[in-house]
């Protein structure tokens, strides 16, 4: 029997630019070129203003954790249980789940607000997922 | 809406609740839904409304031989049966219709007839949540917790009351599917699932279902039992995706439904005699008190350690035992309306002396959507 994977996303046009991104080591948000409002996930219009004029841009990749649980049961595939799945606070403003790596996966190493930044995984040939370690320094 | 416009004449569950490996789920449909129309003393023949949700509303009128003129397939999770309760009483009220069925059922544990839930890859969910090892509830409701402890100073302690409180009020109820009592050390030392939460701070799973019926206020009192009438009512919706709600702090479609409802039943917090907020897990009666604004939340925690909301308190809440030891088939909301309409009936196993409002409180997905009813037995 073959090995239970971790569920892989499938990119759509609309969300395209986000896994290219992820692929080239850059995570990618998008920002209103009318209301400068940054938000996630992707999507080709403001959804602050409505606006069709918007912009893709390289975040920063740093960011603060926001919340979490470490999950114990039952665990999703391709993964070993206690796992942590985060909640991270980037930097310009917007959320995103995440997973928390170079750290134990215990309450007492995943202390809510603590520096993080991002890093990534491949998952295969085209799709590499962004992860999040504590922010070095 | 107009207050009182509506009543509830007709309410039942199946005839099991638990475990059913003899029904399919579309069979618990309809015994719930016979079940039902025995109480309010009608024939399938008269309803001409039907509402319910995952399955379609012409699965369960073809099934049931139902031919409605008015129909709602609402389907945003188990506080569906709040939306379609608020949908119908309008409907009714613009004579679109003169008597609604709603029919909730779910095999939740033994899957018979039932579509395994499964999240696209290519939908925001599966591009953007699953691949981060999000699998069911217990991985994704109680994200927001740790963030909320930390906000408003709640404890693990006063987390783990919820459970022991409601566990007080399923010793009441004979139909309860846990009764023995419980500590909050028997909480803090049960399995842990997805910390913050163990165990027994996660509803149970099981199969059942459950059935409303509404008509007019002005037909309801040639009906047998006593009517309940619907005084407020209030919905919304905000994001499939826990990771984007626009904080952990509160849930934005808890207070928009909630107030919504209040202001409509034209009630104050004082009037309300009997609550229940879906509790798929234990921090949801917290976010519930708090945006339904009975408190501010840092005091939603204390409130519950302290016993208000337990047999004998000054505000019961989820008299039934609630999600987390009475049932919980996957979509909940029924089963806490039902309580709701026992409660107005002055017929429940843990009956609430005296009465006269209760508020049901419903939430979908994981905060994805919300539903508010506040009724009243008194016109
Ligand atoms: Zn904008």
């Amino acid at each position: 029997m073959a090995e239970a994977k971790r569920a892989r996303p499938k990119p759509t046009p609309e969300t395209q630019h986000f896994w290219d991104g992820t692929k080239a080591g850059e995570l990618r948000l998008q920002r209103c070129d009318a209301c400068a409002h940054v938000y996630f996930p992707p999507r080709p219009f403001c959804p602050s203003c409505a606006s069709r004029k918007v912009s893709v841009f390289k975040a920063s990749g740093k960011g603060t954790l926001y919340s979490y649980v470490i999950n114990h049961r039952p665990a999703a595939p391709g993964f070993t249980p206690p796992y942590a799945i985060a909640v991270v606070a980037l930097e310009e403003g917007p959320r995103l789940m995440s997973n928390i790596t170079g750290c134990p996966q215990t309450p007492e190493a995943l202390e809510l607000d603590m520096a993080l930044e991002v890093t990534f995984e491949a998952l295969d040939e085209q799709i590499t997922l962004p992860l999040f370690r504590p922010a070095k320094g | 809406m107009r207050r009182n416009q509506v009543a509830v004449v007709g309410a039942a569950e199946t005839t099991e609740l638990g475990i059913i490996p003899t029904m399919s789920q579309i069979q618990l449909h309809a015994d719930a839904a016979l079940n039902a129309i025995a109480d309010a003393g009608l024939k399938l023949s008269d309803i001409d409304g039907f509402a319910t949700a995952v399955e379609t509303p012409q699965q369960i009128c073809h099934y049931l031989g139902i031919t409605p003129t008015w129909v709602d397939g609402t389907s945003v999770g188990g506080c569906s049966f709040m939306l379609h309760v608020r949908h119908a009483a309008a409907a009714i009220e613009a004579g679109l219709c003169k008597t609604v069925l709603i029919t909730h059922a779910e095999s939740g544990k033994s899957m018979i007839g039932k579509q395994p839930r499964s999240i696209a890859p290519d939908s925001l969910q599966g591009q953007f949540e699953a691949p981060f090892g999000v699998y069911g509830p217990p991985s994704m409701f109680p994200i927001p917790v740790l963030r909320y402890m930390k906000t408003y100073g709640i404890t693990h302690e006063q987390l783990a009351m919820v459970a022991v409180v409601q566990r007080e009020w399923a010793a009441k109820n004979p139909r309860a599917m846990m009764k023995d009592p419980i500590t909050v050390d028997d909480v803090l030392n049960s399995r842990m699932i997805a910390y913050p939460f163990r165990l027994l701070q996660c509803c149970l799973v099981t199969d059942g279902g459950g059935a409303l019926i509404l008509t007019s206020a002005d037909r309801a009192k040639d009906f047998p039992q006593k009517p309940v009438y619907i005084l407020g009512t209030g919905e919304s919706v905000e994001t499939p995706m826990v990771s984007q709600m626009e904080t952990f702090n509160s849930s934005r479609a808890f207070k928009v439904a909630g107030p919504l409802a209040f202001k409509e039943a034209g009630i104050s917090h004082a009037d309300v005699d009997h609550l229940m907020i879906y509790d798929a897990f234990a921090h949801l009666p917290l976010f519930g008190l708090g945006d339904l604004g009975f408190m501010p939340h840092a005091e939603t925690g204390p409130f519950i350690a302290a016993g208000h909301t337990r047999p004998g308190g000054k505000l019961p809440l989820n008299t039934n035992g609630g999600g987390l030891s009475y049932m919980h088939s996957g979509m909940y909301g029924m089963y806490a309306l039902q309580e709701s309409v026992r409660q107005m009936r002055g017929i429940a196993p843990a009956q609430v002396p005296g009465a006269k409002i209760s508020v049901c409180h419903g939430v979908g997905g994981m905060f994805a959507a919300s539903g508010t009813i506040i009724f009243t037995n008194e016109r």
